[in-house]
């Protein structure tokens, strides 16, 4: 064993009281990191997951129509008021090769043309207003895995068949293989059956959006061979915009981010994150002050053994070491307690708040990324805070700590 | 170890003061010499400078003005850790209080500088601090931690320890101030035998005529100059 371990290890048992309080501290601290940061995660994968469930992370557009001005030939025109066209669903120009460009490009996973567009459903006298979105189920399965939403019935989409809502097949009375009608504008509409029922546990989607064949969906809208957009999945999610800027760049569509879609959310997530940091960066100060207090005490409580181990040929380097060695075995020790306390902490918490359903109110994501990354701060810190005492314990002078001790 | 005494130590003109605004002179010119198996006491009143000489001469502490040679090397321009590896190497010290690590058994205690200079523990070294705790007597105590021993067994620890390294030198300071008689009786009776089987120098400081019985060429200071430097035939 080398020696600066063997003083260091020895030092740490010999005072077992002094140890297992600061390694106490150290748990408590990487524990309170490991769970806030499980938490933290958990809910944001889980709020992004329940949004992005039901969207693709960026949506490609075609250029909304600009007011046209013809001016009278040879007149001059006096316009007092430019006034916007009504959009309607229009088809991207060339959509496939589109489709195969962002296929191509870096950082897409998936990309799925869709048209979609506003209608009503119609029964008897009921009818509620429907966002339709006409896919190939082959190809928007690999941006949204639709079918794990499913509670009955299966995701066909061949001929008139249609998905819908819990929430909407409620409203409107039918069941599974019923039927309803949907109507479009311009007059446009047919006879659906129910093939499939999903829950996407939110009311407003599960009473508006319905899914049909994307063929279905270009005969309502009056777009044949068209799409109205390409959704598309990237490789991370937080990095949507980049992706959306890109393809802005590349094709000259519009494309959004769900982050642009959803700017509130987004500062909720970054909130929510600063405010988890902020936290996590206080509780690593207060961990770093305590490793430094008690190496600092055992730099005063051992100035006579440090002069007789420098009197007896003990290189200052040494002496340095010791109290580093320390400090990362400190910091090691102590996210292990961490780590099981943060893990305890975290399960404790999620098997005591449960939904109706049974499923946790505040899911946790405990990652061996996470532990390693607690372990490392807690090492870093350790080695961090036995700077000043190492250095402190280089510097005494033999002669006067043997004397004065 | 030579046949014939060699310079072990060698001090001309030492001076060493303390303070800058009131300036204390501790040692006013020591000239002194010591060699290769000399048994030397080192004798005086209470401050009259031998713990700060002893110091000077075990590379703690460094003269204000004059030279020291080590084994015929000037230490003066040597750097602190130059210094630390000549303490490590030629130089072995017995304080007053033992001045043991209580965190470590004997046999961890003794065999220290030797782990300290090579960097790991080996059964060689393992080996030969039992040896030199079998010397002193404390065989069957090697695994005690040093808290458990007694006074004259810490001292004795202390004395293995100074030897391990082979020092060419032993510094002694007050040995014994802290043993009974008998113990110190059987500390002196130790240090000689080292002294006369291996050839070992031992400067070693007192102020108690008894124990400075027990030397063959005794020193004495007073007000920091050496008053007397007597051989005990």
């Amino acid at each position: 064993m080398p020696f600066e371990l063997f003083v260091a290890v020895r030092y740490l048992r010999d005072q077992p009281f002094q140890t297992g309080l600061i390694l106490s501290g150290i748990g408590v601290g990487v524990g309170v990191i490991i769970f806030l940061s499980a938490l933290i995660t958990g809910l944001q994968v889980s709020i992004i997951d329940r949004t992005l469930g039901s969207q693709a992370q960026v949506f490609v557009r075609p250029i909304e129509e600009a007011p046209r001005i013809h001016p009278p030939r040879g007149a001059e025109l006096l316009a007092t008021t430019v006034e916007r066209p009504p959009q309607r669903v229009r088809s991207i120009d060339g959509w496939q090769e589109v489709e195969a460009l962002l296929l191509r490009s870096p950082g897409v996973t998936g990309a799925a043309p869709t048209v979609t567009g506003p209608a009503f459903a119609v029964r008897g006298l009921g009818s509620i207003a429907l966002s339709v979105r006409g896919i190939e189920l082959e190809s928007y399965r690999s941006i949204v895995d639709v079918e794990s939403r499913l509670v009955e019935g299966n995701f066909d989409l061949a001929g008139f068949n249609v998905v819908v809502g819990t929430e909407l097949v409620r409203q409107l009375g039918v069941s599974l293989g019923g039927r309803v009608r949907i109507q479009a504008a311009g007059d446009r509409g047919g006879v659906y059956t129910i093939s499939g029922i999903f829950d996407y546990n939110s009311v407003t989607l599960n009473e508006s959006l319905v899914f049909i064949s994307l063929r279905g969906a270009q005969t309502l809208f009056g777009i044949p061979g068209g799409v109205s957009a390409i959704e598309v999945k990237g490789r991370d999610v937080f990095e949507a915009e980049a992706l959306a800027e890109q393809i802005r760049d590349r094709t000259g569509l519009v494309a959004e981010s769900w982050m642009e879609q959803n700017g509130d959310l987004l500062t909720g997530l970054r909130s929510q994150s600063m405010s988890s940091i902020m936290i996590q960066v206080f509780v690593i100060l207060a961990v770093a002050l305590g490793i430094a207090s008690v190496l600092a005490v055992s730099v005063a409580q051992k100035a006579r053994e440090i002069g007789i181990l420098r009197a007896t040929g003990t290189p200052s380097g040494s002496v340095t070491r010791i109290f580093f060695i320390q400090g990362g075995i400190l910091g090691g020790l102590g996210s292990l307690f961490g780590i099981a306390l943060g893990i305890v902490l975290a399960l404790f918490f999620a098997s005591v708040a449960r939904n109706p359903d049974g499923s946790a109110t505040f899911p946790v994501a405990l990652t061996p990324l996470l532990y390693g990354r607690s372990a490392l701060i807690a090492i870093g810190v350790g080695l961090l805070a036995a700077v000043l005492p190492a250095r402190e314990a280089s510097r005494l002078d033999p002669a006067t700590a043997i004397r004065n001790g | 170890m030579a046949d014939h005494p060699v310079a072990v130590l060698q001090a001309w003109d030492i001076r060493k003061t303390y303070g800058e605004r009131v300036v204390t002179e501790v040692l006013k010119g020591i000239d002194f010499e010591l060699a290769s198996r000399e048994f030397c006491a080192l004798t005086g009143p209470s401050g009259c400078g031998k713990t700060t000489f002893l110091n000077l001469a075990g590379l703690l502490d460094r003269q204000t003005e004059g030279r020291i040679l080590l084994d015929g090397e000037d230490v003066g321009p040597l750097s602190d850790e130059e210094r630390t590896t000549l303490r490590g190497t030629k130089l072995g010290f017995v304080f007053q209080f033992h001045h043991l690590l209580p965190a470590f058994t004997a046999l961890e205690n003794v065999m220290m500088p030797l782990v300290a200079r090579h960097g790991r523990k080996t059964p060689a070294m393992s080996d030969k601090a039992s040896y030199l705790l079998d010397e002193v007597g404390l065989a069957d105590r090697e695994r005690y931690k040093v808290t458990d021993l007694s006074g004259g067994q810490q001292q004795r620890v202390a004395i293995a320890r100074a030897l391990v390294v082979d020092p060419m030198l032993v510094l002694a300071d007050e040995p014994t101030g802290n043993l009974d008689t008998e113990s110190s009786a059987q500390v002196m009776e130790l240090l000689k035998a080292f002294n006369e089987r291996a050839g070992t120098a031992f400067l070693i400081v007192t102020h108690e005529e008894s124990i400075a019985a027990h030397c063959r060429r005794v020193v004495h200071m007073v007000d920091g100059v050496i008053d007397s430097d007597r051989v005990v035939v």
